[in-house]
């Protein structure tokens, strides 16, 4: 009684890679090395100022240099260099506030799901809330009652997208939670908080990686937004959003100090995206073999 | 007098239908369980045979606790189980196993099978991980696997291999009773044999009772000792398994059996084919509830509701014609 | 001696995938008279399925194919047809009922419309015409008053009613072949009776001839007047239905019919077939069902068994009977 070809989890992983789209991967490799090393690769400090290079336009328009290369900002800022840092910053609130976001968002989803009625109903109204209310006055309220700051910034962000997750989680839990196996779990026994964390959880996860995927550029933009309006990252840190907004009045004249951050932004959610819907697709239960 | 592991008692079950969205009034009752009696003695099986709405499968649920009953007692040797202490329920938990109809779904396809047959022990007992790992690998031989099978999937193994895996996670903790629900229907008929002949050999060797939930006449008659036919929640004729295949007394026993079609082509006794379908259990007909799809139903089959009567010894039916 | 309908011959339907290629069928070949009712009886992977799509060309892309073999109905090889050509073939000539009646239909239609769809499609009818074409179909699936339900919604009626109406949408047009998919695996003990008496009298009516694919020996008794038995994506014995009972020669036939409990008398013991179906996917040569087969040796794993007739019309491909 030989069951199907077992492979080695490294086959299986390799496997897995394959046909993964090659463009969002390698720059979203470039995006995460280039904020692990940022500290190594920018060609100047971000911070530094040079009254003698300001508003210098990027190397290949008139004008510009090789010094610096994507230009410099008003107050002779290379652009290049705030953007590294930023790209740092970016990841690093981004992770973190997915990471509490989801954790609440997926707490608070499994137990709705596992226990409905009452719970879930309460839980339910509390999460609509959550998405009903407006971003910006989640991060301003934050910010003055927290001071601003980069927590700040995190948790604000977390707060703003945890109840998707709980949704997206409750809704997988109610179709689990009827099959036989769960069943199976109450009947040899197992605790509630056992079934949710042994049971519901694992079987999750696939849907809360591709959630966490899609979530990702979701997450820079919102960033990103709060930064450029002030509710965000404070200066003089760096964040894509926010050098976006030192731009905003140059836009006829030094568009380069808005156009590569936002460049940035839009080739990095973009390829979260495309991954994430891959990844998505991939894990499609309908096409997993059973 | 074999030793009584399970005693059911009049049995009922009554969803109430509800309508409206904030004041929710009642409109109705479902009796998915109304008024069942059985008993299941020790190493025997007992069926519970009858189409969809039958309430074969709430009965179930009822006894491995998944539900609540409206009324009724439940008699686990001998004592009633609401007045159980909490560790003696769990101790009843313990005694009372299932393997359920869908291989697909039964087991959890992210855990590994000897985390699936162990469960039970990790969360019942204080054995060691050594005593444990012990056990399943016993108890995976024991039901045609082999060791190497342990560290695997769900997903490696076919449909009738999984259910070889369910039965031997609802035998780790040695139970007194388990629950069949459609144990082998989902499976291919060649393998049926192979896991009735399993679940057989494993009743001789464990002395384990069946609760036997299936709606194939024949398989029925391979595995159990008793049968109980159900209607709309009601027992309509309960007797011995050899005695109620040649003598069934109530006309639907009759017709399931008719429709339980001949083996043999050669064979085609008077075919009895029922007109209309089950009525909604939300408004059954009056007096006996059988009466109109009834072959033989008099004019006092749609007053009167007919009792469980003793006609041969312990052949019990419910229906005017006897 | 009928007319024959359909003659299948050495039919091949492959399925390319990345991990190899699944021989789903590979060589099957029979034929069905007029009026006649073939059983083709097989477990899940025997092919079965994939035949009947094959024979309605809807084997499913991409990666399946039909590599080869031919299929001539009414004189045509159909596989010689264009699309188009096809289908004016599909719904009307030969038609198809498959197991599950809530995924055949759709839920946003009424009935009514649903039954018309291939009557407007194939016969071109409109308005009254087309009205009574309808009523007549569902009158002859012995759906109670037809005209006050042609509005009604699949979910509104219950699993037997639907199946008919599944029914009814497929022999709107009289089509000369139906193929009837597990039409009653979903459906209850009783219900299944009243169906499958209904597909007899419909039979009677238009003398449409039947292919009925299904795992149940009983089914096949009734119903069917020759048998084709599958096993890995191959006929495996062919026979008239009494003969094949009274006398199964390919082992395979003979272990299925010892492993299928009786309900017409006690069996102390099932013969189970060891082992289970193999994957098609890369066959190894020879016969498929060696590595379970109790007599096999050693022609059984070098090459398939030629089809050897063993008395009348009752053929089987086994080396041991060579």
């Amino acid at each position: 009684m030989t069951p199907v070809v077992i492979q080695g989890r490294l086959q299986q992983l390799w496997q897995a890679l394959r046909g993964a789209p090659l463009a969002p991967l390698i720059f979203i490799t470039i995006f995460v090395l280039s904020a692990l090393l940022a500290d190594f690769i920018t060609p100047y400090p971000p911070e530094k100022m040079s009254l003698s290079a300001r508003l210098v336009p990027p190397f290949f328009v008139a004008g510009g240099s090789w010094n610096h290369i994507l230009g410099t900002d008003t107050l002779g800022r290379d652009l290049l260099s705030r953007m590294i840092v930023g790209g740092r910053v970016s990841l690093l609130v981004s992770l973190l506030a997915i990471l509490l976001g989801g954790g609440i968002g997926t707490g608070i989803g499994l137990v709705a799901g596992y226990f409905g009625g009452r719970i879930d109903a309460f839980l339910m109204r509390v999460t609509d809330a959550a998405l009903a209310f407006p971003m910006i006055l989640i991060a301003l309220l934050l910010n003055v009652s927290l001071g601003a700051g980069f927590a700040t910034v995190t948790i604000a962000i977390a707060l703003i997208i945890w109840a998707r997750y709980a949704r997206v989680i409750r809704g997988e839990v109610l179709s689990i939670r009827e099959r036989d196996f769960i069943a199976q779990a109450r009947i040899i026994g197992c605790s509630s908080a056992r079934i949710i964390l042994t049971h519901l959880l694992p079987n999750v996860t696939n849907t809360l990686l591709v959630l966490l995927t899609l979530q990702v550029g979701l997450v820079i933009l919102v960033e990103a937004s709060l930064s450029f309006l002030g509710a965000g990252i404070p200066p003089p840190t760096p964040s894509w959003g926010s050098l976006v907004a030192d731009g905003k009045d140059y836009f006829n004249s030094a568009w380069w100090i808005s156009l590569f951050p936002g460049l940035a932004i839009v080739l990095t959610v973009l390829s979260f995206n495309i991954l994430g819907d891959w990844i998505r697709d991939k894990l499609d239960p309908n096409l997993r073999q059973l | 007098m074999a030793e009584v592991v399970l005693e059911v008692q009049d049995l009922k079950k009554h969803f109430h239908v509800t309508r409206g969205l904030v004041l929710q009034r009642v409109i109705g009752w479902v009796r998915a369980v109304d008024g069942v009696s059985f008993n299941i003695a020790k190493g025997e099986t007992l069926s519970l045979v009858g189409e969809s709405g039958a309430g074969k499968t709430t009965t179930a649920r009822i006894i491995l606790l998944l539900e609540r009953m409206t009324s009724g007692s439940l008699l686990f040797k001998g004592k009633d189980i609401r007045g159980l202490s909490r560790s003696q329920l769990k101790e009843y938990r313990s005694a009372v196993q299932a393997v359920f109809q869908d291989p697909w779904s039964s087991l959890d396809p992210r855990m590994q099978v000897r985390s699936i047959v162990a469960e039970p022990l990790v969360v019942n007992t204080s054995m060691s991980r050594k005593q444990i790992s012990v056990r399943v690998h016993e108890l995976l031989e024991q039901v045609g696997l082999r060791s190497d099978h342990a560290q695997l999937y769900p997903h490696e193994f076919s449909g009738g291999q999984r259910q070889r895996i369910a039965v031997a996670r609802a035998l780790a903790l040695n139970p007194s009773l388990i629950v069949l629900d459609e144990p082998v229907s989902a499976l291919d008929v060649s393998i049926r044999a192979q896991i009735m002949n399993l679940l057989k050999d494993l009743q001789s060797l464990h002395g384990v009772s069946y609760l036997l939930i299936a709606h194939n006449l024949a398989t029925v008659r391979y595995m159990s000792q008793h049968v109980a036919v159900m209607y709309l929640g009601k027992i309509v004729e309960y007797a011995e398994a050899e005695e109620l295949f040649s003598n069934p007394l109530h006309p639907y026993t009759r017709a399931l059996i008719s429709a339980g079609l001949p083996v043999h082509p050669g064979d085609s006794p008077a075919e009895i084919i029922l007109s209309g379908e089950m009525p909604s259990p939300l408004n059954p007909p009056s007096g006996c509830h059988f009466h109109p799809r009834c072959t033989e139903a008099m004019p006092i089959c749609s007053e009167v509701e007919p009792m469980l009567r003793d006609v041969v010894s312990s052949h019990t039916v419910r229906c005017h014609l006897h | 001696m009928s007319k024959i309908l359909l003659q299948v011959e050495n039919l091949q339907t492959h399925f390319f995938t990345r991990r190899g290629i699944v021989k789903a069928i590979d060589g099957v070949t029979f034929h069905v008279a007029q009026g006649e009712t073939l059983g083709i009886i097989g477990e899940s992977g025997s092919g079965k399925t994939v035949t009947s799509l094959s024979i309605l060309r809807l084997v499913p892309k991409p990666g399946g194919r039909i590599v080869g073999g031919k299929i001539i109905f009414d004189g045509k090889d159909i596989l010689k047809l264009s699309d188009v050509e096809m289908r004016s073939y599909r719904g009307k000539r030969i038609s198809m009922i498959l197991q599950d009646p809530v995924a055949s239909l759709n839920p946003v239609y009424t009935i009514g419309e649903q039954v018309a769809e291939p009557v407007r499609q194939h016969q071109g009818l409109r308005g009254k015409a087309l009205r009574d074409t309808v009523i007549s179909a569902l009158r002859l699936l012995q759906i109670p008053s037809p005209e006050s339900r042609l509005r009604d919604y699949p979910h509104q009626m219950s699993g037997g009613m639907r199946q008919r109406v599944v029914g009814g949408i497929a022999i709107s047009c009289r089509p000369e072949l139906l193929i009837a998919d597990e039409p009653t695996t979903a459906l209850d003990a009783t219900i299944q009776a009243q169906y499958l008496a209904l597909l007899r009298h419909i039979q009677r009516q238009t003398n449409v001839s039947i292919i009925f694919i299904t795992h149940d020996f009983g089914i096949v008794a009734r119903m069917c007047d020759r048998v084709a038995v599958m096993y890995a994506g191959k006929v495996v014995e062919t026979a008239d239905t009494k003969e094949l009972f009274d006398n199964p020669r390919h082992p395979y036939t003979v272990g299925l019919l010892n492993s299928v409990p009786r309900l017409d008398r006690k069996v102390e013991r099932l013969c189970s077939i060891e082992g289970q179906p193999p994957t098609l996917l890369n066959p190894l040569p020879g016969c498929g069902f060696a590595p379970r087969c109790g007599s096999a040796y050693a022609p059984c794993y070098r090459e398939y068994p030629p089809e050897l007739r063993v008395g009348g019309e009752h053929f089987a491909s086994c080396w041991r009977l060579v």
